[in-house]
């Protein structure tokens, strides 16, 4: 059963071979053995879960039932549930149980999904390894001496090792992608706009966009056609004609035009991760795919322009945290101002101070133009690369993070080598194109290597052939690890 | 790039981070670092080249400009650190 697809699990739910409510606990309890030595999630509540899988056999029973009805999904803690403990990974919000449901939380509701619990996510989405989440770093279900990744590293880690029948996730700089290729699973971050940020904790808004995560790319498609859709509560959620993304899941490749960016391939890129991606590229040809040299100029500029942007808009975004309103309060200050200080300097972790900072310092009188401004017109030549080369290819291909899952705290103290890892996802941000990784073999230590698959904006169903036609000529997504 | 001391302090006085000297001094250490990445930004011509604040170039949509919020001031005020009488209570600002 922890091996099914969503369709088969689907299936076998609307022929009542298992109720939802069976499936569901067999999740519970696989997730009772297993969480404690993976730490994915933050929050469980089985009796919500159980209310909501009898309500879905109900549903079932009628006759009325969706794609993932009864299906047990589990949700990253950046969503606000109604009724939820929703932290962020982060003290700030250790007592925030959320009035409200986000947009995507809403539509998996009106699918009838299960929400099976809350993952664990670097503290307020900024990290790449899930160690600067308050509850505790998540553990790789490959290595548990190893990382999942960030920021969706709890989900990443729940999918891989099948504690959930799929998840979700958010990408600001990367953190669908570079998780999901650190587990080995597959996840998806959508042309920006394609899901409501509302309900969704903002952290850069103008760079955020939740996906799904699962074990395949069919998943992910019956996934993000719940997911997606215009909601007016987000000022930047896009208008467009509702779509199937898994339309095209089987049509052959003949023709397919990849292209391969030089800078994805140089100085940098592991030996170990570059043999898996350049064996998937091999693959990709017999399956009638052909392969074009392009070139992404400023893909090395996507750093230091994503560490001013976002930081930004972060220090704005979270100046909404005062301990007034919700959320942590210290215990004792003098007046009003020191409140504020002392809340957020025990609410917040170092690495959100550390953005807070920097945020700050880059928006404050006298140095706008030179980093906020500069990197704003940076960010324009990085998404300009990107049109150039979509006129001579269909798909962008290359590695998703440079290395396989690192150490626990081998990072740990140098922000900046923690920030370079990201150099293959960023650029994807600034553009706002959609991109996704999916498992494309193991490296050095039997680690996974993700391949990422960039498309043009609103490709989505064509990236998701694209994966499924290579998944169904190799079983890496299959591949699950030993607990 | 080297921030001060004097730096650090003012930017977390404007974020309003209450740190202790010991942290400032990491701080100013690790944005220093952070700042000599982000310096690579400095070398490039931008000459003509319009800000791109959004990755959609999309006009802000209007709404009618109609009530559309129910009152939930209970159910928020439920999870606050310290309300009385409906209202969010916080220390004394006018003498």
């Amino acid at each position: 059963m922890f091996e099914s697809s969503l369709k088969q699990l689907g299936d076998a739910l609307r022929a009542k071979k298992i109720s939802s409510v069976e499936l569901t606990q067999l999740y519970l309890d696989r997730i009772a053995a297993h969480n404690p030595a993976l730490n994915a999630y933050i929050t469980l509540n089985p009796e919500m879960s159980l209310a909501q899988a009898r309500a879905a056999d109900a549903r079932l029973a009628a006759g009325s039932a969706d794609a993932l009805t009864g299906i047990p999904v589990a949700q990253k803690d950046i969503f606000c549930a109604k009724g939820w403990l929703t932290t962020c990974g982060s003290k700030m919000l250790h007592n925030f149980v959320s009035p409200y449901d986000a947009h995507v939380i809403s539509q998996f509701n009106n699918a009838g999904a299960i929400n099976l619990g809350k993952t664990n996510m670097d503290e307020f989405a900024m990290g790449s390894s899930n160690e600067t989440s308050y509850y505790g770093a998540v553990k790789n279900p490959w290595d548990k001496a190893r990382v999942p990744g960030g920021s969706s590293g709890g989900t990443a880690s729940a999918v891989a090792a099948r504690l959930c029948a799929a998840a979700t996730g958010t990408d600001t700089g990367g953190s669908i992608r570079q998780p999901a290729a650190l587990c080995g699973i597959s996840g998806l971050k959508p042309t920006y706009g394609v899901c409501s940020r509302y309900g969704m904790i903002a952290f850069a808004s103008s760079l955020d966009q939740a996906g799904p995560m699962g074990r395949s790319a069919e998943d992910l498609a019956l996934l993000l056609n719940t997911m997606a859709g215009f909601d007016e509560r987000d000022s930047t959620s896009l208008q467009r004609d509702k779509e199937d993304y898994a339309r095209d899941l089987n049509k052959p490749l003949n023709g397919l035009r990849i292209g391969l960016p030089k800078e994805f391939f140089a100085e940098g890129l592991g030996s170990d991760v570059a043999r898996a991606v350049e064996a998937a590229i091999a693959e990709y040809k017999k399956l009638g795919a052909t392969v074009v040299d392009i070139s992404l100029p400023n893909t090395r500029l996507s750093i230091p322009v994503y560490y001013v942007l976002a930081p930004a808009e972060a220090s704005s975004n979270l100046s909404r945290f005062d301990g007034v309103r919700y959320g942590y309060r210290a215990p004792d200050y003098s007046d009003l101002a020191d409140m504020y200080e002392q809340s957020r300097s025990q609410g917040f972790g170092a690495e959100v101070k550390r953005r807070i900072m920097i945020g700050t310092y880059v928006l404050s009188h006298g140095y706008y133009d030179a980093y906020y401004i500069q990197a704003q017109k940076i960010r324009r030549l990085i998404a300009q690369d990107f049109v150039e080369a979509y006129k001579h290819c269909d798909v962008i291909m290359g590695p998703t993070s440079p290395s396989t899952a690192f150490k626990l705290g081998e990072k740990g103290d140098d922000p900046v080598q923690m920030y370079l890892s990201d150099i293959y996802t960023i650029a994807v941000n600034l553009a706002g194109l959609p991109g996704m990784s999916i498992p494309c073999g193991f490296g050095d230590n039997d680690m996974p290597v993700g391949l990422q698959i960039i498309g043009n904006y609103f490709d989505e169903a064509r990236m998701l052939n694209v994966a499924h036609q290579y998944q169904l000529a190799t079983d890496w997504h299959n591949r699950a690890p030993q607990l | 790039m080297s921030l001060s001391t004097q730096d650090v302090e003012k930017v977390a006085r404007l974020a309003r981070l209450a740190m202790t000297a010991p942290e400032i001094e990491t701080a100013r250490a690790q944005l220093s670092g952070i700042f000599d990445l982000i310096a690579e930004m400095q070398a490039v011509n931008t000459a003509g080249i319009e800000p791109m604040s959004h990755a959609q170039d999309l006009s802000q949509r209007l709404r009618e400009d109609v009530v559309t919020e129910t009152n939930q001031r209970e159910a928020f005020q439920a999870i606050a650190p310290q309300v009385e009488a409906g209202l969010y209570l916080v220390p004394k600002v006018i003498e």
